[in-house]
């Protein structure tokens, strides 16, 4: 990448709005003495601190934190945040993981005191309302998953794999079996194999075959006694539905062993097909995802799972439960179905419960706890909210949209009068896709000399924030596209335009494409040296 | 059409025709076999509109009894801190609030910055030198630093102080469990870790050794003795972990100085509301050595092309989409919304705020410890001379919960239950009370009043019982 200051002509296709001034950072600003904080008076009698805490156990100089005013910090932190690239300013295709819009209802309502300021300690008796959200939720995503039970504890996809691949140990264990091995496709996302292996097991990697889909032959030679579980996404990181997933079911049921599925792509099938009902015994939730929070820059989410009958007696402790109340008239009434939530008319929820929430921590079997307290609420919330504002038919509508938008801009990007685009960018496996879909960057390397990352960083000058790139692993130059259902068509075509573009431009001049982005923050940032001589916090 | 997907019949007739089919049905028809297609709506109530979701949140928050709504000495590893206006204010930010993981650094200097002055904050307070982006929460992270330590040295056993959060003790049995390392509880002595246990505990195959700082129970542990028990317990010294609160480093010796190898713990403390317990964050700092090992996402800065000063997530070869099942942990969340309002809050309370708070603390504890235990019924759990810095734990002559239940009648709850969490049969009776700033004079007086009554009844009615 050459250092090119000036853009060359046609760079700046999309202005962007980035803040483009030299990074300072917030302990370069300040000056000694000043503050933002100013503490309460000391109300009670003053007591000599070294008196209270003695020498030996106390700091003896301050941490160099900031010394800064108010107005300063919020200038510097809004300035930063101009820096950054988000959501609600544009198209973030990044397959996998599922950016859709994030409706600030959310923020709203999990913002309420009630919800907010809730201490995860206070007696069940006065957290009714929480347990009651959790309990509903539970309940929902038990009818979406078509498993029986439960557990919003887990704090990430990744933390809810891990509860997965300790919940299926310690069913192999009740049983007095002791299995060492756990399968994983070629294409399943970086977590499961990092799991599996933080949970003791050992990854034996399953081949793919030219579909797409799980090799069956592989499958079966390698489905043992010695097999404790299977981890598979469906539709899997190449946007495809495995057709074999029943027969996959009946080989891995066959040895023994648990079906767990990585539950990163539900927003393809959410009320149009169940992992229980295709014979998975596992799944975990990414809340962040299809039941769209917010995602911070990197976090929070949540991972809650759900299981089958056989699994449910080592779920994570502690457990919702819920009972009857006596209150002299019958439960189930005033304007609550089964899950308990609210019907059309949101104000009959109001009316006095027939139920009592409380906190289960004595669950013999249980593998225990995975964090503090009861998991994410905050994200519980939102989601919560997402599956009320949308029920059950909005559910299905945003998964069959998800599903409309992706293979529409599939359509777009082979389109015959985009001829430059079908060429370069080939579809790496199928036909048709689910809610994503992966294309090759091969012959565009070949033919125009750019690379994959070269066509995502001249994206960026075009205002989009490119899709994944270079994954899946057992794809040439990878570009994994999940445009979500919250896109107009408009947006969708913007960006088939724009790599249409790109192409037709690396086909006169590679170089640009090469050398982009020109109109960000910054541009390309040396990784290697980065990574070679790391500095990871400022000299203070 | 839902509020939230924009497909009209006229886009759809075109989307349809450029993709080729007759239908969306057709294109699930085509793709998912029949035998596992739901075939029937799902057994979920029909959508609402906006207002009508609202109110039933609302409704769904009115019948919590929030830290808003009674006086609220509840602790035991979440707190009411006063969390300020402007930390609000910078999470809901758009920019802030809506990307994800920053995978494109160029677009994302924003996020990337704020990680790197998180790093900075945490290595400062902490006085480690390397602190990764944030991981998931406390408890976990504890259970993360014990993974770490399993790596690197491949021994067989964890030794962990009984004054660890017992939600990090069971998190860290749970993860040991499968990747088989024994975890050994080494009890108190006087409200402290029984450092004469510890250090017999600590053998040639110890991984690591775990302590809180303070204490489940508040109290201050004498951190730098604790470690140097355990790195000369055995010829091989273990991993000492140290689980802390970060918003005591402001005066407590910071655990780099202690001789602690990893220190992590709850970020909440650090301007993160309770949210029932969570989303927070969990911090995670630890010496050089460490720092090809740490779990979680790491920034560094670098230049761009042009010379110009920039971030970009740095030493990923750590990391599951990279190294898959020979990653250091499968980790992939920073919890970088909540470590945004930790870095903001930090810069708020400053150098100097730090240390005011903390002797804020300091003193409204010690006031609230010397009121109550004055009172008919209650005494110090622990009769330790050890300092408590913003919480302590009370034994009453009577039963906590009812005596809970008497205090809630008035607006006020007193504390948390002990032997509920721990379920140590030393920890009977115990009350584990939390002094935070929002907590004035005033409000401890009241709570002095009313537990004292509380305490006074409950055991008149014990006796009448009797």
């Amino acid at each position: 990448v050459s250092s090119a200051t000036t853009p060359p002509a046609g760079s700046e296709l999309s202005e962007t709005s980035l803040q483009r001034e030299p990074a300072v950072t917030i302990f370069e600003r300040g000056a000694p003495g000043r503050r933002a904080f100013q503490c309460p008076e000391l109300d009670v009698p003053a007591v000599d601190p070294n008196e209270l805490l003695p020498a030996h156990l106390r700091r003896s100089t301050p941490p160099a934190l900031p010394e800064i005013s108010e107005p300063e910090i919020v200038r510097h932190y809004v300035r930063l945040s101009k820096r950054n690239f988000d959501l609600d300013s544009g198209f973030y295709p990044l397959g996998s993981c599922t950016m859709k819009h994030n409706p600030r209802l959310h923020e709203r309502v999990a913002a309420l005191p009630g919800h907010a300021r809730l201490h995860p300690l206070q007696d069940p008796a006065r957290a009714q309302g929480a347990l009651e959200l959790m309990w509903n939720l539970e309940r929902a995503l038990s009818e979406i998953s078509g498993l029986p039970h439960v557990s919003l504890q887990p704090s990430a996809g990744s933390h809810g794999e891990l509860a997965g691949v300790l919940l299926t140990r310690a069913y192999h264990e009740q049983r007095g079996e002791t299995r060492h091995k756990v399968l994983t496709p070629d294409t399943s996302h970086g977590t499961n194999p990092a799991t599996v292996t933080m949970a003791g097991f050992e990854v034996v990697a399953l081949a793919t075959n030219p579909d797409g889909g799980i090799d069956l032959d592989d499958l079966r030679a390698k489905a043992d006694s010695d097999v404790a579980c299977l981890m598979l996404t469906n539709p899997n990181t190449l946007g495809l539905f495995d057709p074999n997933i029943v027969e996959i079911a009946e080989i891995v049921h066959g040895v023994g062993a648990t079906l767990y599925y990585d539950g990163a792509n539900l927003n393809a099938v959410m009320g149009l097909s169940r992992p229980g009902d295709m014979g998975f015994d596992i799944v975990h939730f990414n809340l962040h995802k299809s039941f769209t929070q917010p995602h911070g820059g990197g976090g929070p989410g949540a991972g809650p799972i759900a299981v089958s009958e056989r699994i449910a007696p080592y779920l994570p402790v502690p457990v919702i439960t819920r009972r009857e109340a006596i209150v002299g008239k019958s439960a189930g009434s005033n304007g609550k179905d089964s899950s308990g939530m609210a019907h059309t008319n949101g104000h009959t929820a109001a009316s006095t419960p027939t139920y009592i929430f409380d906190i289960d921590y004595e669950r013999s079997k249980s593998i225990g706890r995975l964090r503090g307290f009861q998991g994410n609420y905050g994200c519980f919330v939102r989601s919560y909210a997402y599956i009320c504002s949308l029920g059950a038919e909005g559910l299905k509508d945003a998964s069959e949209t998800a599903v409309l938008n992706a293979n529409y801009l599939l359509a777009r990007l082979r389109d015959r009068t985009n001829p430059p685009v079908a060429k370069y960018l080939p579809l790496a496996y199928g036909q048709l896709c689910l809610h994503e879909f992966v294309l090759s960057g091969g012959p565009m390397k070949r033919e125009l000399g750019l690379k994959t990352l070269d066509l995502a960083k001249r994206l960026l000058d075009h205002g989009f924030h490119p899709p994944t790139v270079y994954f899946p692993l057992l794809v040439e130059e990878a570009l994994m596209v999940e445009p979500t259902e919250t896109e107009t068509r408009e947006t969708l075509d913007a960006f088939a335009d724009a790599i249409a573009a790109i192409l037709s431009e690396a086909a006169e001049d590679p170089e640009i494409a090469r050398n982009a982005p020109y109109t960000t923050p910054v541009r390309r940032l040396d990784e290697v040296a980065a990574a070679k001589h790391p500095v990871i916090r400022q000299a203070l | 059409l839902s509020r939230y997907t924009a497909t009209t019949p006229a886009d759809l007739e075109v989307m349809l025709d450029a993709i080729g089919v007759g239908s969306v049905k057709e294109i699930f028809d085509r793709q998912i076999p029949a035998p596992v297609r739901l075939g029937r709506p799902l057994d979920l109530p029909a959508g609402l509109p906006e207002q009508d979701v609202y109110e039933h949140l609302r409704e769904l928050a009115a019948r919590n009894v929030s830290a808003e709504d009674e006086l609220c000495f509840l602790g035991a590893g979440m707190y009411d801190h006063y969390v300020p206006a402007l930390v609000d204010m910078l999470m809901e930010r758009s920019e802030f609030l809506t990307p994800y993981t920053p995978y494109q650094p160029e677009i994302s200097q924003g996020g990337l910055q704020v990680m790197f002055e998180y790093q900075t904050a945490i290595s400062e307070l902490t006085a480690l030198p390397v602190s990764n982006a944030s991981v998931y929460e406390g408890p976990s992270a504890v259970a993360s630093a014990g993974y770490m330590a399993r790596l690197h040295n491949g021994r067989g056993r964890f030794v962990v102080s009984a004054g660890l959060h017992p939600h990090s003790i069971a998190t860290l049995r749970t993860y040991a469990h499968g990747f088989g390392v024994e975890v050994i509880e080494v009890p108190l002595r006087k409200g402290v870790t029984d450092i004469d246990a510890w250090a017999a505990a600590i053998d040639e195959d110890t991984s690591a050794a775990f302590f809180a700082q303070p204490n489940f129970y508040g109290a201050v542990e004498d951190a730098a003795a604790l470690s140097a028990a355990a790195k000369t317990a055995a010829e091989k010294a273990p991993v000492v972990i140290a689980q802390v609160d970060p918003l005591t480093l402001g005066i407590l010796a910071p655990p780099g100085d202690c001789g602690v190898d990893v220190a992590v713990g709850e970020g909440q403390s650090l301007g993160n509301r309770l949210d029932f317990g969570g989303p927070s964050f969990g911090f995670f700092a630890a010496r050089e050595e460490f720092l090809r090992r740490m779990p979680g996402r790491i920034a560094g800065e670098t230049r761009d092309v042009d010379g110009r000063r920039g971030f970009v997530l740095t030493l990923q070869t750590r990391e599951q989409h990279i190294r898959r099942a020979k990653a250091t942990s499968n980790i992939c969340t920073s919890q970088a919304l909540n470590a945004l309002a930790g870095v903001v809050y930090l810069s708020w309370l400053g150098r100097q705020g730090i240390v005011e708070l903390g002797e804020l603390l300091l003193a409204r504890t010690h006031y609230a410890l010397q009121t109550l235990t004055g009172l008919e019924g209650v005494e110090a759990l622990y009769s330790s001379s050890q300092p408590v810095i913003r919480e302590f734990a009370l034994r009453l002559d009577a039963d906590v919960a009812a005596v809970r239940e008497r205090c809630a009648e008035h607006g006020i709850n007193p504390g948390a239950d002990l032997y509920a969490l721990t379920g140590r049969g030393e920890d009977r009776g115990g009350l584990l009370v939390a002094i935070t700033e929002r907590r004035t004079r005033a409000d401890i007086d009241r709570l002095v009043d009313v537990l004292g009554a509380a305490v006074a009844s409950e055991r008149q009615s014990q006796a009448v019982r009797a």
